[in-house]
């Protein structure tokens, strides 16, 4: 039963097109991020969705009720901004006890609940600071109680945590996860970092040129992208050239000097795609693809190893387990599970 | 962002009239073929402009006024310059002192300004001299000269200048050949704040006036203080287009918003 | 238009902070700041403490100023209702100005924020352009909209049926002001303008998902915010138009006299100069107090918010 529903939306500014063709739907209580490079069109439509632009096609709906025509204020939306967007010049109790006002929730009430949000974002005592006396992770979670308390049906976050610096960027990954849960407020996430997509999501949507490239899991989407965009935007991918021959009886994928019975699926030139730290060396067996390391780079919990291979360059990641680690110069061959290789069709999806 | 209403529209409108008004209509009647006051409603005649010609004491007053403006905006730059250099560079007792000194011609009324240097002057027996009105603009249009100066000093990357002294630059080959060219277009728009302001400059310049030294505007008020007939209104509207077209040529070059920076907030 | 930040930027660097990497305490660069010390020591603080003792001289018809010390002009201006009514005057008219232009100036500057692009230079070109045109021609415009019973200002306002017979403008308060308020109008503008410009431009989409309606963006949220660039504005525009000289000059004529153009005439005609001193100093005395007084009150009232 999907809850918040995008059918076919598009926005258009002149011959520009921001966003083509987008349908989605969104299950009531889901983490949902919409994950791209900038100018993807995942901030147009959060802004489609909140209702600050009016999409050019399609229809937006939350729980069967249509929104296009219904005013941003009356959408009863939660948006956490990029910059936040603080009302500067009132206290964080003020800032979120605004909405409330707005709704005409009575006083008593009103106090209780801004008391109660921020006591969930963990700034009890903070309720009389201005903004401009806080830090960027407490106007972060001002902004966040501001957006919860009014219970809106769904939250949009706007890369709300891109302005915060990495230590502080994943304790709040991790807190804002956990706030979500607790009170299961459907959220819609737009950032351009895919380990906060992945570790925030219940469902990852993949953007591109305004197009949707992918919609699932983090698992999935990360091992099994469905095209090469989404492959390298997720993570690291080695690429290798192979070719796949059928004969009668029999199919070999090939590549170098090694080769794999083929899988139903494609045949001639293919491109072989294989994560780094899904690759591991073998100096003996034989059936791998040669190679030797170019560079071993130390890097705490791994090792980096780049790699020039009979099929191009490589790179291969390696726990750092404390086992002897080949060096600098060393010829190797490369091993992997059959089972962990992705193989598409030179030009094609897979 | 979203647009503006109907009713901001209306508003806006009445408001550009107003602000246009004034200036338009002084052009206007430039124009006027009569020979008084009037909109040039039976066509236009340039009658008021060749009659500029016949009155020797407004071109005289225009050059002294473009000669004023120009000599006093860069001498107001020599002592300004290295004046935002150290200001913005140094940290010392009396730092801020100091720079509202500099800057109190903005906070002074003229009028005051005006008195104190009559009274200056004549006591040092200068009255009614060009030097006298010439280092009286300077000390008006310093503040100008020092703001835009010291907003440019400020905003540039001091690493720059490590590196070239790392690189082994003297003093004088650093500020000629990396500090200058940096704060350049400050000084430049400086300079172009303070020869207008210069140039405006009518409340102070009237006490200090004497005849045949007498500035542009000063020669229009006295003027005006007589009567006004369409062969003032045909000077100011030769001022008005001068100014816009400086202005133009500012805002294409530096942007007329930094130089504007310069006014914002004359009170303080 | 070059990048609006550059106006804020340059506004707030009045007196900006040197690098970190300064030693504070450290000397002062005397090469550097001796000449201009020395111009200001000589032509403006000199300047300034000489009109101070003049105003305590004393002036006779007929042995023009001598040099005593008394409190004489400062017991004439303290004991005389003429000098108590033209101050009030000159205050009075700055103060409607000032009015007038936060009043007009404040939601222009905020239309002219949500402009497009080539439209948004445009009319800030018209609006500060102004700023930079002679205060006298500027006046003269006035002069001739007003001028006597016939003016474009009265004409205009009867056909549209506002007014039944024309009202005087010229030699007049309410003209004085009017034109006043035209010419300070760019300072406010661009006070606002720079106030507008430190404003979050998402705050309002915020106060809109939390279901405030415009008028309430506006009342709660936008006024507040740029209510310290209006108070800035206001003490240019008052300050400005209180020691004014041109404009009331030539619109107020010889009679509607404000503290500048009195000052002037004791200078130049009536010729005495400590009388037309004391004025001038007690003009700027007035000025220094209430610039002074009304920005530490901002100050301390928005600290805590603005910093």
């Amino acid at each position: 039963m999907s809850f918040l529903e995008l059918n076919r939306v598009g926005k258009r500014f002149g011959e520009h097109v921001a966003v083509e063709d987008m349908s989605l739907s969104v299950a009531k209580g889901e983490f949902i991020s919409l994950l791209g490079p900038s100018g993807c069109g995942k901030t147009t439509t959060l802004q489609m969705i909140a209702g600050f632009m009016d999409p050019t096609a399609g229809s937006i709906c939350l729980n069967g009720r249509d929104l296009t025509s219904v005013k941003p204020a009356k959408r009863g939306l939660g948006i956490v901004f990029q910059s936040y967007a603080l009302f500067p010049h009132m206290t964080a109790a003020e800032n979120i006890a605004f909405g409330l006002e707005m709704r005409g929730v009575p006083r008593a009430e009103r106090d209780v609940r801004v008391r109660e949000a921020l006591a969930m974002v963990g700034l009890d005592g903070y309720a009389d600071r201005y903004p401009r006396r806080m830090s960027g992770g407490q106007q972060q979670r001002v902004a966040l109680a501001r957006a919860l308390v009014i219970k809106p049906d769904v939250l949009l976050l706007d890369e709300p945590l891109s302005n915060l610096d990495a230590k502080l960027r994943e304790d709040m990954q991790i807190e804002l996860r956990q706030i979500q849960r607790n009170i299961g407020t459907t959220t819609v996430l737009v950032t351009h970092d895919q380990t906060e997509a992945m570790a925030l999501s219940d469902r990852i949507v993949v953007m591109s040129k305004g197009r949707i490239e992918q919609i699932g899991t983090p698992h999935e989407t990360y091992e099994r992208p469905a095209s090469p965009f989404v492959s390298h935007f997720l993570g690291k991918t080695n690429e290798f050239q192979g070719e796949v021959i059928r004969r009668a009886g029999e199919a070999l994928l090939v590549a170098g000097s090694c080769q794999w019975p083929a899988p139903v699926g494609p045949s001639g030139p293919v491109t072989i795609t294989v994560r780094p730290e899904k690759v591991g060396f073998d100096s003996g067996s034989g059936n791998g693809v040669k190679a030797r390391i170019t560079n071993r780079i130390f890097q705490g919990n791994h090792w980096l190893f780049q790699c020039e291979t009979e099929c191009g360059p490589a790179i291969v990641v390696r726990q750092n387990t404390g086992e002897a680690q080949p060096a600098e110069g060393e010829n190797v061959c490369l091993v992997w599970r059959a089972e962990d290789m992705g193989i598409r069709s030179v030009g094609g999806a897979s | 962002m979203s647009r503006n209403g109907s009713i901001a529209l209306i508003f806006h409108t009445f408001f550009v009239i107003f602000m246009v008004a004034p200036i338009l209509v002084v052009c206007l009647v430039a124009f006027t073929p009569e020979g008084y006051l009037s909109l040039p409603t039976n066509g236009f005649s340039l009658r008021w402009f060749r009659t500029i010609a016949d009155y020797p004491e407004f071109i005289n007053a225009f050059w002294v006024s473009l000669w004023i403006g120009a000599v006093s905006s860069v001498v107001a730059l020599l002592f300004a310059v290295p004046a935002a250099l150290a200001i913005a560079r140094h940290q010392f007792r009396g730092r801020e002192a100091l720079s509202a000194l500099f800057l109190s011609p903005l906070m002074i009324p003229h009028v005051v300004l005006g008195i104190a240097f009559l009274r200056f002057f004549t006591q040092a027996g200068l009255s009614g001299t060009f030097i006298a009105l010439l280092i009286a603009h300077v000390v008006v249009v310093f503040p100008f000269a020092l703001r835009l100066t010291l907003a440019a000093a400020t905003g540039m990357d001091r690493s720059v200048e490590m590196a070239a002294v790392s690189l082994g630059a003297s003093n004088w080959t650093l500020f000629r050949r990396v500090t200058l060219p940096l704060i350049l277009p400050g000084v430049v728009s400086g300079w172009a704040l303070a020869f207008i302001q210069s140039f405006d400059e009518v409340t102070m310049t009237v006490f200090l006036a004497a005849p045949g030294i007498e500035t542009l505007p000063v020669r229009m008020f006295l003027y005006i203080q007589d009567n006004i007939d369409p062969l003032v209104t045909s000077v100011s509207a030769s001022v008005i287009v001068i100014t816009m077209l400086a202005l133009i040529l500012l805002d294409r070059f530096y942007g007329l918003e930094r130089v504007l920076a310069g006014h914002s907030d004359r009170g303080r | 238009m070059s990048t609006s930040a550059s106006v804020t930027a340059a506004q707030e660097s009045a007196v900006p902070a040197p690098g970190k990497q300064e030693r504070s305490g450290a000397r002062a660069p005397w090469p550097l700041l001796l000449p201009a010390l020395i111009l200001f020591v000589a032509v403006v603080i000199v300047p300034l403490a000489m009109t101070v003792l003049l105003s305590f001289h004393n002036w006779g018809q007929y042995t023009g100023i001598e040099f005593v010390i008394t409190l004489k002009n400062w017991h004439e201006i303290w004991s005389d209702p003429y000098f108590y009514e033209m101050f009030a005057r000159t205050f009075r008219i700055a103060g409607l100005a000032t009015l007038i232009a936060a009043l007009f100036g404040a939601p222009e500057a905020y239309i002219l924020n949500r402009m497009r692009a080539p439209w948004k230079g445009f009319f800030l070109l018209i609006i500060l352009g102004p700023l930079l045109i002679s205060v006298v021609a500027r006046t003269l415009g006035w002069a001739l909209l007003f001028g006597g019973n016939s003016g474009l200002v009265n004409k205009a306002l009867m056909a549209v049926g506002v007014i039944d017979g024309p009202i005087p403008f010229m030699f007049t308060e309410a003209g004085v002001v009017i034109a006043l308020a035209h010419v300070m109008m760019p300072f406010m503008v661009l006070s606002v303008w720079a106030a507008l410009q430190r404003v979050d431009p998402q705050i309002e989409n915020a106060a809109l998902s939390l279901g405030a309606g415009q008028m309430t963006i506006m009342r709660r949220i936008i006024l507040p915010q740029i209510m310290p660039g209006v108070l800035s504005g206001g003490i240019i525009v008052f300050a400005l138009s209180a020691s004014a000289f041109a404009t009331p000059s030539i619109i107020g004529g010889r009679r509607l006299k404000v503290a500048a153009t009195l000052a002037y005439d004791e200078f130049l005609n009536t010729l005495n100069w400590p009388l037309g001193a004391a004025v001038a100093v007690l003009l700027l005395v007035a000025l220094v107090l209430i610039i002074v007084g009304s920005n530490a009150i901002i100050e301390r009232r928005y600290s805590e918010v603005f910093r």
